[in-house]
């Protein structure tokens, strides 16, 4: 029974009042897609919640005009260090969402800690500048609570895979429908220059005078370890690798973790100078596309690379060859939508983590498997269906009973 | 529970022994038996009881004592109940240890305690005997499983003889009662196992303890049914066990008393009851302030004990629209709720005191924010793991301050189990309102503890709806008409609410301090000296009803306290008034802000008093407050206060 000395409170205050066209909760986000689940905000027309659709883009509204970047540039100042590859990115972001036609209120970026996440001041969208390391966390609420949201994660190296790297590993297994963009400079840029978890051995920075002792990780590798279903890397020098990455990991229902190379031209300059260097990326750079050889380096006689990624039969291991010393025939041809991982995995174990030779770009992994989201929603209507709408009397009466009359 | 009703019968609140000359013989007459038949034995009336139901973690204690006070519930007798249990799931069997007890006290008038000593205690085995007859009064009925005790149960526990047969328990009314041999003879039609048979001994417990208090047992039959709906043969054996439990008591010449305590009618207001534990009804009281916002509601956790329960329930209502997501840490739920509210969610996220302590950061982040979130902390036993099922409110300072910088946070505590479902629609009342997290401090005391609960009227649940900004709300000085996401509402400074699908209202907000208005980055000296002292006005003006007092006249001492410490408080105070002592109470539901009327409380007392569960927290912050002389009187045992323990302490600090 309810404490004597505390009665209920009032409640109305000049800021309590009925929204318009308020829906109720048991209403609320059950019907399919339906309605965004929030008072006073459009409903988005129900697509049927089964995991399909290019990008579960289809919950989300489209814009009514044509859009432009200018529409995505918010009115704050950039920044970042003059010469910073972020200021690239956020171009090819800009640039880029035009192409997606999504009503630019129903776009959210969610960014942690660190330089990079800095970015969703600079978007003319919603944005949430959070906590360190903790963006994948966040945004999955509001992916989750809000299917009709393009939600999109800005963190770097030591934001996603040191301080979150919890949170990253769990939202690419349970496939959230977010897009990650991991911007990997291998530094701490924001705390001036400590080696990050992607430095490599050695490393000397301010907090490791004497070199680091710590094996760094690749992301890659930990995402596909983490069952992500759509995997990616690319530069931020290459404007049209970018977008085109961006465009599929846009497309993809479920987590996208795009890792995107960026130089830190203050503490970490030329950390992907291999990669960038006309001539030297030529043999550095393994360019993937689904369904084509995995062939990079000087032309050949046929006009693509003279290098070629084959199976080592006795190890199973991937190697590169000079195809003009061992033919084309062994050349995997590269699958992204493979169902086993495994070759992905190789993939991405053929850098040298020193020099960097032998990086492949490009989306290494791209499999549809079922989304959280859409799972979770699902089992709200299920619920329904099976139990009918919550009613509040009955649940607060429960089964047990008892009258006192007097 | 508690309840308007201020009978004498507070007096009651004495351990006394059940048989006791308090006791009105009525018998013998016959009952009106459960089964039907009637009974040549003698019938007393008691206006009170406590009976502790002890054993192996194994044994099925808490569900033996939840199916009696089911059963009391439905009977119409005032209860409390206090279930106590080790943080092993299954600690070696017949060990100290291992003991889970449950204690119930039901009345034919109201009570506001567990009860300090049990007039009856079951004991399973030697171990739950040994861990709980120093706490039996002289006189009490000990009801004991005669086949436990052997010679290797016995020297697990260090009876060097039989305590049945030394002559140890003289001063009690021994019943030794072959439970388990029993049990499986009453089963053996059955072919269970003799170990599944043996399973069944609480059963025959509760039927035989509810047959000496002329509880219903259709409930637990029906229970026991719908429990094992897919094995019938095991639903038949347990009703069975029951049943030879209850005839039992009707049959054996050991037990020739049964005992009747009367429904208590008087201290129940007209309505429809039943029995709630204070983790449902908090669960249903966030329930309720979705319902009443009209917003769905969104829960990230992270399992903790004692807070577990929540989440659980909470996923059993995906009708309602509720999403419960069990995140990968405590971080990670709060930061997935966090999310959810920036969406529009009525947000939550719930966990005891080590979980409050990894989530500090992001309830700074959701008070930079400004956005609605409930936090609820099911204290425990601390400093770190500590007590992980026992009771402890040592997480006041936590909650107050427990975040770098200057981070204000609004905190509602619940007095009783059924208070928490008051006191969850209030946290988020506050939350909604003011745009700020709300802690809601309940303990591991009111989370497992039960009591009747008049199920309110949903007409009558406070309007929680809330208004989402939907369109530009400033004008600058070019007369164009902007959304600034921290321009203030003029009474409450809670922030415009813009959730993302809004057009026209995209914005960005984060950790970084912001401008005043425009909520845009900004470093300047003077926009943070104002920034931080609005955010502290902002908490400082919610609302909340003054504190009442509840003063007989007279009194020059107050007794002040604040969530679960109701109860015992309530109960030694009634004992002091009963010996003439004059003594006014009050109890804190809100400890930040405090009532206004706080300051003018505690100044027309000569003296306060304040018991809490920790080592003086609440009494900390009265003193800084309102630099009044606030005695303390502190208990960390993981155990509630034991009324006459504090009437005791509270005379002492009276006379000092």
């Amino acid at each position: 029974m309810p404490n004597p000395t505390t009665p209920q409170t009032p409640t109305t205050t000049p800021e309590t009042s009925t929204p318009a066209g308020a829906t109720t909760p048991t209403a609320a986000g059950t019907s399919g897609a339906a309605a965004s689940g929030v008072a006073g905000v459009p409903a988005v027309s129900p697509t049927g919640s089964q995991g399909g659709g290019r990008g579960l883009l289809s919950l989300v509204p489209r814009a009514e005009g044509k859009q432009s970047m200018k529409d995505f540039k918010s009115d704050q100042e950039v920044r970042w260090c003059p010469g910073c590859g972020d200021y690239a990115v956020l171009a090819a972001v800009q640039g880029f969402m035009p192409e997606l036609g999504l009503a630019r209120e129903n776009i959210v970026f969610v960014s942690g800690i660190g330089c990079s996440s800095r970015f969703p001041y600079y978007m003319n969208t919603y944005g949430m500048h959070s906590i360190h390391g903790r963006a994948p966390a966040i945004a999955t609420g509001l992916a989750t609570s809000r299917r009709d949201l393009s939600v999109w994660v800005v963190t770097g190296d030591g934001d996603a895979l040191s301080i979150g790297g919890n949170h990253l590993i769990h939202a690419l297994r349970r496939n959230v429908n977010l897009k990650i963009l991991l911007f990997n400079n291998r530094i701490y840029g924001l705390t001036k220059g400590q080696y990050s978890p992607t430095s490599e051995v050695g490393k000397i920075t301010k907090s490791t005078p004497m070199g680091s002792l710590d094996a760094p990780f690749n992301p890659l590798s930990l995402a596909l370890g983490a069952e992500a279903s759509f995997v990616a890397r690319t530069v931020d020098s290459d404007r049209q690798h970018l977008t085109s990455v961006l465009r599929a990991a846009a497309a993809h229902p479920g987590t996208a973790l795009v890792e995107i190379y960026q130089n830190c031209n203050i503490f970490n300059d030329g950390a992907f100078e291999v990669l960038k260097d006309k001539d030297r990326a030529l043999e550095a750079v393994i360019r993937l596309e689904h369904g084509q050889p995995i062939r990079f380096g000087a032309p050949a006689e046929d006009g693509l690379g003279s290098k070629g990624v084959v199976r080592d039969q006795a190890s199973g291991d991937l190697r590169v060859v000079d195809v003009r010393e061992e033919g084309t025939d062994g050349v995997l041809v590269h699958d992204a939508r493979a169902a086993s991982p495994t070759t992905a995995f190789a993939l991405t174990r053929l850098a040298d983590a020193d020099t960097l030779h032998h990086t492949p770009i490009g989306v290494l992994r791209s499999v549809e498997r079922p989304v959280y989201d859409t799972l979770m929603s699902d089992q709200l209507d299920q619920a329904i269906e099976a139990q009918g709408k919550g009613d509040l009397a009955t649940l607060l009466a429960g089964n047990d009973t008892w009258t006192v009359t007097h | 529970m508690t309840s308007q009703v201020n009978s004498t019968a507070e007096q009651a609140d004495h351990a006394k022994p059940a048989d006791s000359a308090a006791a009105s013989q009525t018998g013998p007459a016959p009952t009106e038996g459960q089964h039907g038949a009637g009974t040549s034995k003698e019938t007393r009336q008691l206006d009170r009881v406590i009976i502790r139901f002890a054993g192996d973690s194994g044994d099925g204690m808490q569900l033996t004592g939840d199916r009696f006070t089911s059963e009391t519930a439905s009977f119409g007798n005032d209860l409390s109940t206090l279930p106590n249990f080790p943080a092993e799931i299954r600690a070696p069997a017949g060990t100290l240890p291992g003991v889970s007890s449950f204690q119930l006290h039901f009345a034919d008038h109201d009570i506001l305690t567990p009860g300090d000593a049990p007039d009856v205690l079951v004991a399973m085995n030697p171990a739950a005997l040994k861990a709980n007859v120093g706490d039996l009064p002289a006189g009490a009925v000990l009801i004991v499983n005669t086949d436990e005790f052997t010679k290797r149960p016995m020297a697990k526990v260090g009876y060097a003889t039989s305590p049945l047969e030394d002559g140890s328990l003289e001063a009690f009314q021994v019943h030794g009662v072959p439970l388990t041999t029993l049990t499986v003879e009453a089963l053996k039609e059955f072919g269970l196992s003799r170990k599944e048979a043996e399973r069944s001994k609480n059963m025959f417990a509760l039927g035989l303890l509810s047959w000496m208090y002329h509880r219903p047992t259709e409930g637990t039959e029906a229970y026991l049914r719908k429990k094992f709906a897919k094995k019938p043969q095991l639903a038949q054996a347990n009703v069975t066990a029951f049943r030879a439990g209850w005839n039992f008591g009707e049959t054996t010449e050991d037990f020739a008393v049964s005992y009747e305590v009367a429904p208590a009618s008087s201290a129940f207001q007209a309505g429809v009851y039943r029995n709630i534990s204070g983790n449902l009804a908090l669960a249903y009281g966030l329930v309720a302030a979705s319902v009443q916002a009209e917003l769905p509601l969104f829960l990230g956790s992270y399992p903790i004990t004692p807070a577990s329960d929540i989440l659980h329930e909470l996923s059993r209502h995906k009708n309602f629209g509720v999403r419960s997501f069990q995140a990968e840490d405590e971080i990670a739920g709060i930061g997935a709720a966090l999310g959810a509210a920036f969406g529009g969610s009525l947000a939550v996220t719930t966990t005891s005191g080590p979980g409050v302590a990894l989530k500090s950061e992001t309830i700074g982040l959701a008070v930079s924010l400004e956005l609605p979130l409930v936090v609820v902390d099911i204290q425990r036993g601390g400093p770190s793991t500590g007590l992980p099922t026992k009771t402890e409110q040592a997480d006041l300072l936590q909650a107050m301050y427990g975040r770098n910088g200057e981070a204000p946070v609004p905190i509602v505590a619940p007095s009783t189990p059924a208070d928490c479902f008051d006191a969850a629609l209030e946290a988020a009342r506050i939350a909604l309102v003011y745009r700020t997290p709300v802690f809601l401090l309940s303990d591991g005391y009111l989370a497992n503890g039960s009591e009747p609960w008049r199920v309110p009227d949903v007409e009558g649940l406070p309007d929680l709806r809330v208004r989402f900004a939907s369109g530009p709300n400033h004008e600058l000085a070019d007369g164009s008409r902007v959304f600034w996401p921290y321009k203030r509402d003029a009474v409450t400074f809670a922030r415009p609410w813009a959730v993302p699908g809004t057009a026209g209202l995209e914005h960005r907000i984060g950790g970084i301090e912001k401008q005043d208005g425009s909520g845009n980055i900004s470093y300047d000296p003077a926009n943070h000296e104002l920034m931080v002292r609005t955010r502290q006005a902002k908490i400082d003006g919610v609302a909340v009803e003054d504190v009442r007092v509840d003063d007989p006249g007279g009194a020059r001492v107050l007794v002040l306290g604040w969530g679960s410490t109701y109860g015992p408080i309530a109960a030694a105070v009634r004992r002091l008034r009963g010996e003439g002592v004059a003594l006014a109470q009050a109890h804190l539901r809100h400890l930040n802000p405090f009532p206004a009327n706080l300051g003018e409380v505690l100044a027309s007392y000569e003296r306060v008093v304040i018991p809490e569960m920790n080592l003086g927290q609440l009494a900390t912050l009265i003193r800084a407050k309102y630099a009044i002389d606030a005695r303390s009187h502190t208990q960390v045992n993981g155990m509630p206060f034991k009324a006459e323990e504090l009437a005791n302490a509270l005379k002492e600090a009276i006379n000092a």
